[in-house]
């Protein structure tokens, strides 16, 4: 294992954290590398230096404000929320559907009902309809001459 | 977190204790301010509430967790950065000022002479100034790889960048860490 090769393997031995054959080989490329060695052994060193910082403790207050953030927070609705109305405008919704049906059916009965007399009329109304007006008209028939042809009859 | 899920408020009071002072740890030495580190570990176990109904254990919790916190601990540190640029014109903001906010109340009394505090306060203010100097990812890098002991494939997933890229940052990071604190890592040889 060349020097280049096992720097980045350097922090991983000082922590304990290589696999068994790297390790192995890591200890092997030490023991011939007084250079490699004495790195190992200033991370080594630098890893204690930073066990030296303090550790700080969280405020006695901490706790309770994260609570209390977490109580101000609204209530999260779930996406079938969006499709449950609130009651009064159900209510309403409701009310004005019934009045619209209400409506519909009341307006309904006003209908005009057709007269079964009129049916066979407007059954035959194409025929009706292409009548043409009567342009040239036969001359009245008198009265009497009427009653004679009655009584010829 | 599934029981946060499904609605159990007590899970989510046992995920704040359990993860509340390692969170503050992490946030207050990314930002190093100490009210600042507390409101965001306040975000951030806001935001899983938040997010709680739409959790999917994809990864693993502390790996959501801390990508959250990373997320906002880069925001804040680079929003911080501006802020000082624009102080600095007129005041230049020293990193001592907030050195104050870090209480140790039981140092004096386990080592009561006086020299002896002193030289590991300042030791520990070398340390604490190699690693505020380091790039922010780098930090956040080091952080959760010392500090939280994630696992390298944890981390990558926090940073969103691949292993071997990560690899490479952690070990730039170390090398200047290495190289700032030199005369304390010669000490720790000995």
């Amino acid at each position: 294992m060349s020097c280049s090769r096992m720097e980045m393997k350097i922090l991983g031995y000082v922590d304990g954290r290589l696999k068994e054959s790297e390790r192995l080989e890591m200890e092997k490329h030490l023991s011939a590398c007084a250079a490699c060695l004495l790195r190992v052994n200033e991370f080594r060193a630098v890893t204690g230096l930073l066990d030296e910082l303090p550790v700080i403790e969280p405020s006695a207050a901490f706790d309770l404000r994260v609570r209390a953030r977490v109580a101000a927070e609204p209530a999260k609705q779930s996406w079938w929320a969006w499709f449950t109305p609130a009651p009064r405008v159900a209510f309403a919704a409701s009310m004005l559907l019934l009045a619209t049906v209400w409506v519909g059916s009341y307006s309904g009965s006003n209908q005009p009902q057709i007269d079964q007399a009129d049916i066979p009329v407007l059954e035959n109304y194409d025929v009706i309809s292409s009548f043409e007006p009567l342009t040239e008209l036969p001359p009245p028939v008198a009265a009497d001459e009427a009653g004679q042809q009655n009584q010829e009859m | 977190m599934l029981d946060v899920k499904a609605g159990d408020e007590q899970s989510f009071a046992l995920l704040l204790h359990r993860y509340r002072s390692p969170l503050v740890n992490f946030l207050y030495r990314m930002v190093r301010n100490r009210e600042q580190a507390e409101d965001l570990a306040q975000e951030v176990f806001l935001r899983v509430y938040r997010a709680r109904e739409d959790y999917v254990p994809s990864a693993k919790f502390t790996t959501w967790l801390f990508r959250i916190a990373t997320n906002l601990a880069l925001n804040s540190v680079r929003d911080n950065r501006y802020q000082r640029m624009e102080i600095s014109l007129d005041a230049p903001v020293t990193v001592d000022a907030e050195e104050g906010e870090e209480k140790m109340p039981d140092v004096a009394e386990k080592h009561p002479n006086i020299e002896q505090h002193l030289v590991e306060e300042t030791r520990r203010k070398m340390i604490r100034h190699a690693v505020d100097k380091l790039p922010e990812k780098q930090r956040a890098a080091v952080l959760l790889h010392k500090y939280q002991e994630l696992d390298y494939g944890e981390i990558s997933k926090i940073l969103e960048c691949s292993e071997s890229a990560l690899k490479s940052l952690l070990f730039r990071a170390y090398e200047t860490l290495r190289v700032e604190l030199a005369p304390l890592v010669a000490q720790q040889g000995k």
